[in-house]
């Protein structure tokens, strides 16, 4: 055995663990065959929404899954990055190759300021001040008159990338989106398992040896956070295109336990997990929502089921490793 | 030539001064060990040495230059590293990946986001190095979470040494250690003798006297006695103050 392959996991054991995302990827692959062969094009919107949440939960996973940090505000930077689109559009700039980037910047930098200043703070109080910041925009979204206060505002149309792609013909965006979420999902794959990752989850296990080795962790934990705002930025800069709309609710602080409930429900600490909680909480939403309006006395035993026989997630009932 | 020198180190919590007027010493390529009763204060002064407490008053130098203000992580890279009285290692880790982070934090920055860390060959064969100077090369792949307390304890001293430190502040390396692996852990420090400085915190008055080249004995806070084993074991207010009716061990 070499050096270099040590703590490589045999063969067997990488492909079985490749298992269930390869599953979950195909599932989403042929839901819009599935969706015109049953003529039910509701579904293609339905699952666009799913992948959307998806790539928030996984923005999210980085921080509480691998960093230990219980950011109770991550739906805030999903708000930032759908509230630049909205108001780019508004002042007539529909361009997506300004409007990507910008709502993207706009989360990452929600993040860094929000980040630095709630991460000189532990445990239950890193809750709150998360939870405050988050609240602190919401406020302030509801404040915007100009941009249609509490009400939101409808947006003009989706981005316009040079007339390459066409945003606006729903299945174009479903594979767009899904693009985005199996990109999002290879590269924190590629992440957690990097230098930069092995010290953020170093510190989700020991912050206090991390130090004693040398290693600045604060800093790691506001890269991290700052990256994990930036990808929720985009989710919502895709949530803003899918609803052609923006309101002050993609920013309340439900949205953001919402996104908990998706990562812990799905599997804490696997990148594959949140992907399949999203699933899971928004189908049943949509079913238990339909049969009566208090579905939550039903879905709310779900979760304590799920949370008390699957501990790290139902993707740990298929025996997938982490 | 000094390598740490504790100028009138002074802390207290309350009412309660844990460290008083503290100074100390230590030759670079010596085993100092710094002993003392329960309570005498021998883990807060590691922790003010290794920068997690900040002293009221006084000064830490290291290698010449004052890091008494300066944060863990910094004194960890000018190589001042310690080791925890009560195992501090990353149980969900493999051995090899305990090591493998202290040398990753040796080698500069880890913003590295892309390549797989477990596949550094050049940090895994520094690791497994470091592993081999402690005898646990072939427990490598084993989670911390799985080898025995001994084990652990070899492991804590394998972590502090990866980080390539010109000083160890080992804090109680024997703590809850059986004869034997207490026997193999003595043998390890011996071979690091020279090599590296250790300042030593211990209860095991044996392996103190077989290992240390000069011994501070701590009361209260207070550094009552400085001196060579011999001269410590001669010491009369060594045995008034500490030793009392533990006398036969000093002269076992």
């Amino acid at each position: 055995m070499s050096a270099d392959t040590l703590s490589a996991p045999p063969r067997a054991v990488r492909f079985r663990g490749a298992l269930l995302p390869l599953a979950l990827f195909a599932l989403l692959a042929v839901v819009p065959f599935v969706a015109g062969a049953l003529g039910q094009p509701f579904y293609v919107s339905l699952f666009t929404r799913i992948m959307i949440f998806a790539v928030a939960a996984l923005a999210l996973d980085l921080v509480l899954g691998y960093g230990g940090m219980v950011s109770l505000g991550h739906a805030a930077y999903m708000g930032v990055g759908a509230y630049a689109i909205g108001i780019l559009s508004f002042h007539g700039v529909d361009s997506g190759w300004l409007q990507w980037p910008l709502g993207i910047g706009a989360a990452a930098l929600a993040a860094l300021v929000i980040g630095a200043l709630s991460l000189r703070t532990r445990g239950v109080y890193f809750i709150m001040i998360t939870l405050a910041f988050a609240q602190m925009l919401y406020y302030t979204a509801n404040a915007l008159s100009t941009y249609g206060g509490d009400d939101g505002m409808t947006l003009w149309g989706r981005s316009s990338f040079s007339g390459l792609v066409k945003l606006s013909d729903a299945r174009t965006f479903y594979w767009i989106v899904f693009a985005v979420l199996a990109l999002s999902y290879l590269g924190l794959r590629r992440v957690v398992a990097s230098k930069f990752g092995r010290v953020l989850r170093g510190c989700k296990e020991n912050e206090r040896r991390m130090a004693a080795i040398g290693y600045n962790t604060a800093l790691y934990k506001l890269a991290a956070f700052v990256l994990s705002g930036a990808l929720a930025g985009l989710s919502g800069v895709l949530l803003a295109n899918h609803t052609e709309f923006v309101s002050p609710a993609y920013m309340s602080w439900v949205r953001s336990g919402d996104l908990i409930v998706m990562v812990v429900i799905g599997g804490l600490g696997t990148l594959h997990g949140p992907i399949a909680g999203a699933v899971l909480v928004l189908v049943l939403e949509e079913v238990l929502s339909k049969l009566t309006q208090h579905w939550w006395l039903i879905f709310g035993p779900l979760i304590v089921l799920t949370v008390w026989r699957a501990k790290g997630g139902v993707v740990r009932l298929f025996g997938g490793r982490a | 030539m000094t390598l740490l020198l504790v100028e009138r180190l002074a802390k207290s919590f309350g009412a309660v001064a844990a460290t008083r007027d503290l100074s100390l010493d230590v030759a670079e390529g010596s085993i100092h060990a710094v002993i003392g009763p329960n309570g005498a204060g021998k883990t807060t002064l590691v922790a003010q040495l290794a920068g997690e407490l900040r002293p009221d008053a006084g000064h830490v130098l290291f290698d010449g230059r004052d890091v008494t203000r300066l944060p863990v992580h910094r004194r960890v890279r000018l190589g001042l590293a310690r080791s925890f009285q009560i195992s501090n290692t990353l149980l969900s880790f493999s051995l090899l990946e305990n090591v493998a982070l202290a040398v990753q934090a040796r080698h500069g920055h880890s913003f590295r986001f892309w390549a797989d860390a477990s596949r550094d060959g050049r940090i895994n064969a520094e690791a497994l190095a470091v592993l081999q100077t402690v005898g646990l090369a072939d427990r490598r792949d084993r989670l911390a979470s799985e080898v025995s307390h001994g084990e652990r304890r070899l492991l804590e001293i394998a972590i502090a040494l990866a980080t390539g430190p010109k000083m160890l502040l080992l804090d109680e390396p024997m703590a809850g250690v059986g004869p034997e692996e207490g026997q193999r852990m003595v043998e390890m420090l011996r071979t690091l003798r020279g090599r590296v400085t250790i300042l030593l915190i211990e209860h095991d008055m044996d392996a103190v006297f077989r290992l240390a080249d000069r011994i501070t004995v701590l009361v209260y806070g207070r550094a009552i006695a400085t001196g060579t084993p011999d001269e410590i074991r001669a010491d009369a207010a060594v045995r008034e103050a500490y030793l009392g009716e533990e006398d036969d061990e000093l002269v076992a």
